[in-house]
């Protein structure tokens, strides 16, 4: 039982947001009692798995001290294509569809890490571009259609439970695509964790130079960062044509800020070193109790983004704050 | 004598020189391509038009980069300013209110500026946080007020900014050479702007030499948030109308133009003359497509494959020097 009453639990990052996402979530629940109930709470899983797929990608990115703004790039890309092919063949097979976007974003991926490796320019810059590259490729070459005529097993596979409840409103579930975000969170976790390649992105993200001194293979730790980060944009470009069941090629690029605000709010540090699966799941949540809360409150949507904004400016500072003041300790026992 | 005077020359402005050829090269490309079309009268007066307001933006996001940081809420900002400028125009109905809207507008825009400047100086948040935080705040401010509708139909005197001419130069290009100008004596003539250099390339070395860091990087996002405010003006002028959400776009491309221009993303390096070089070569690319009828995703994929090919360009020379 001591375990789980460390001390150090509470000093953490992820304390912090899990108190104020209880808090929150009991002022919703006074506000407006629909809130907490499981048809509501497995919506906004269902709903924000995209996202959360999309910020595990971006927290090995960030742990490395890189940082990737071409994902939704990437994302697009991938499920355009799978699209196309899907709708052009009437593949009418949901794993093999599954199995189409994910080749197409490793590839991107890697591509980003052979262009990081080899220029050792800072990857926003490397990323922006090929955002761009990718995305105006893309809509050059295929025109940019939408698409929304899917075969039956594309359709149906979108309705997949993992398991059902029956509630006063009606029969809920956990979704398929909840399932998704957290398998591959234990994955990411356990990478992170227990693979050498998870350890080496922490030492490369806390100093770079030292732990290419210690014989570190960069090249590959940047092709497994920016290859991973593509494998999970391509599945969660699957995942997001599901959750629409429509393929529109402006709807994801231009959300990529959002998903790294999630991931900063979830303990990642800007500049590589630390961060955590568990805070980055739980900033996905905030971010998306705030949305739901404001929804409930029936409050327009515009005041989200003041929330949002306030939230970071906040948390950021706070954090600022708090690594000043060790700072100052820590100068204080090196006098003496 | 002359001949190392030119050597000299090219090795220390190498890669003005370099973005200078490329410049050189896409605008002969495209002139053929057109089939002389390009050179025509009519689209290098709709380039003087277009170029200014991305060009603008581009020197907010400049000096905020030569200090090592990066500003995303220069759009925002804008589109604040924008907002604000644009409710006083159509409320009131004076022979002044040209001039309190734009003075008010600018003012909301310097308050950004404020904002940013204290958490990033003063309570140290890395500034791709502070500004990303404050990006979404003000965006958020704006829809608030606006409720996402579209203000516009302004006075003639206010469309002249965007839209006039003043000796037969269209006058947003007029505004966006003086900020050039502005900011060039800024940078290299006051003790500001080779502060601005000095806390970029070494900040500790900075603190030591008895300069305030903090009140520098806080006088530095001041000035990229004012000429965010001047581009806002450019902008609803040009678009006769204001809203929450224009120019979105503009914000990864402003970042691209810098550090193509030669502006190093870690800061402390970077020249005015550069980032201008870059825009010019922008807009040469998108007049030109527009021209040959090609799509403006193409010149954006385009834009990033060059990027790429000008930082390899530049890693080659500086491994073969």
């Amino acid at each position: 039982m001591k375990i789980f009453f460390k001390k150090e639990y509470f000093k953490r990052n992820e304390f912090y947001i899990f108190v104020v996402l209880i808090v929150l979530s009991l002022i919703l629940t006074l506000i407006n009692p629909t809130f907490l109930t499981f048809n509501n709470i497995f919506d906004l899983l269902r709903n924000n798995s995209f996202l959360g797929i999309l910020a595990l990608g971006e927290l090995i990115v960030l742990i490395s001290g890189g940082i990737d703004v071409s994902f939704t790039a990437i994302t697009t890309v991938s499920q355009y294509i799978m699209g196309l092919i899907i709708t052009s063949y009437y593949l009418d097979n949901i794993f093999l569809t599954f199995l189409i976007p994910i080749p197409i974003g490793i590839i991107l991926g890697l591509i980003n890490a052979v262009i990081i490796y080899l220029t050792k320019v800072h990857p926003v810059i490397i990323t922006i571009a090929t955002l761009n590259i990718y995305y105006g490729l893309l809509i050059f070459f295929t025109g940019g259609k939408w698409m929304y005529s899917f075969p039956p097993s594309f359709t149906n596979f979108a309705y997949i439970k993992v398991f059902q409840i029956s509630t006063p409103e009606g029969i809920t579930g956990l979704s398929i695509f909840t399932l998704f975000w957290f398998l591959l969170a234990i994955l990411t976790w356990v990478i992170l964790r227990y693979s050498p390649i998870g350890r080496k992105i922490y030492a490369y993200g806390g100093n770079a130079e030292a732990a290419r001194r210690a014989g570190f293979n960069i090249l590959n730790i940047h092709l497994f960062i920016y290859g991973y980060m593509g494998l999970l944009s391509g599945i969660a470009g699957f995942v997001h044509a599901q959750l629409g069941q429509i393929i529109q090629p402006n709807a994801i690029v231009g959300q990529e800020l959002d998903v790294i605000a999630a991931v900063i709010l979830g303990g990642a540090s800007i500049s590589g070193g630390s961060g955590s699966v568990l805070g980055t799941i739980l900033g996905v949540l905030l971010f998306a109790v705030i949305k739901n809360g404001l929804i409930l409150m029936k409050l327009p949507s515009y005041w989200h983004q003041v929330v949002v904004g306030l939230i970071i400016a906040i948390a950021a500072s706070f954090t600022a704050y708090q690594s000043k003041m060790k700072n100052k300790r820590m100068v204080k026992i090196d006098v003496e | 004598m002359l001949n190392n005077k030119l050597e000299l020359f090219f090795k220390k402005n190498i890669e003005i020189v370099i973005l200078f050829a490329i410049l050189l090269l896409i605008l002969f490309s495209i002139t053929v391509l057109t089939g002389g079309k390009f050179l025509k009268a009519y689209s290098l007066e709709a380039m003087a038009f277009q170029m200014p307001l991305l060009g603008l933006f581009a020197l907010a996001q400049l000096i905020p980069m030569l200090t090592g940081g990066i500003d995303l809420s220069i759009i925002s900002t804008a589109n604040l300013c924008g907002i604000i400028t644009a409710l006083i125009l159509t409320k009131l109905n004076t022979w002044y209110a040209i001039y309190i809207a734009i003075f008010l507008g600018l003012i909301s825009a310097l308050l950004v500026g404020i904002f940013n400047g204290l958490i990033i100086s003063y309570v140290g948040v890395p500034p791709i946080i502070a500004t990303l935080g404050s990006m979404i705040l003000v965006k958020g401010v704006s829809l608030a007020i606006t409720k996402g509708y579209v203000i516009s139909g302004f006075p003639d005197n206010f469309l002249f900014i965007g839209n006039g001419y003043l000796l037969g130069i269209p006058v947003p290009f007029v505004i966006f050479v003086l900020f050039n100008l502005i900011i060039a004596i800024i940078l290299y003539k006051t003790t500001l702007g080779i502060s601005i250099y000095m806390v970029g390339s070494n900040p500790l070395a900075t603190l030591f030499s008895g300069i305030n860091n903090k009140k520098v990087l806080f006088k530095s996002y001041l000035v990229s948030s004012f000429i965010s405010g001047i581009a806002s003006l450019v902008m609803i002028s040009r678009f006769n109308a204001a809203q929450a959400d224009y120019g979105g776009s503009f914000l990864l491309l402003t970042v691209l133009i810098c550090v193509l221009g030669g502006v190093s993303p870690s800061g402390g390096f970077g020249r005015v003359l550069g980032v201008f070089i870059s825009v010019t070569i922008l807009q040469i690319i998108g007049t030109g497509f527009n021209l040959l009828g090609l799509s403006s995703h193409l010149s954006n994929a385009l834009w990033g494959i060059i990027l790429i090919f000008v930082i390899a360009l530049n890693k080659l020379y500086s491994r073969i020097r």
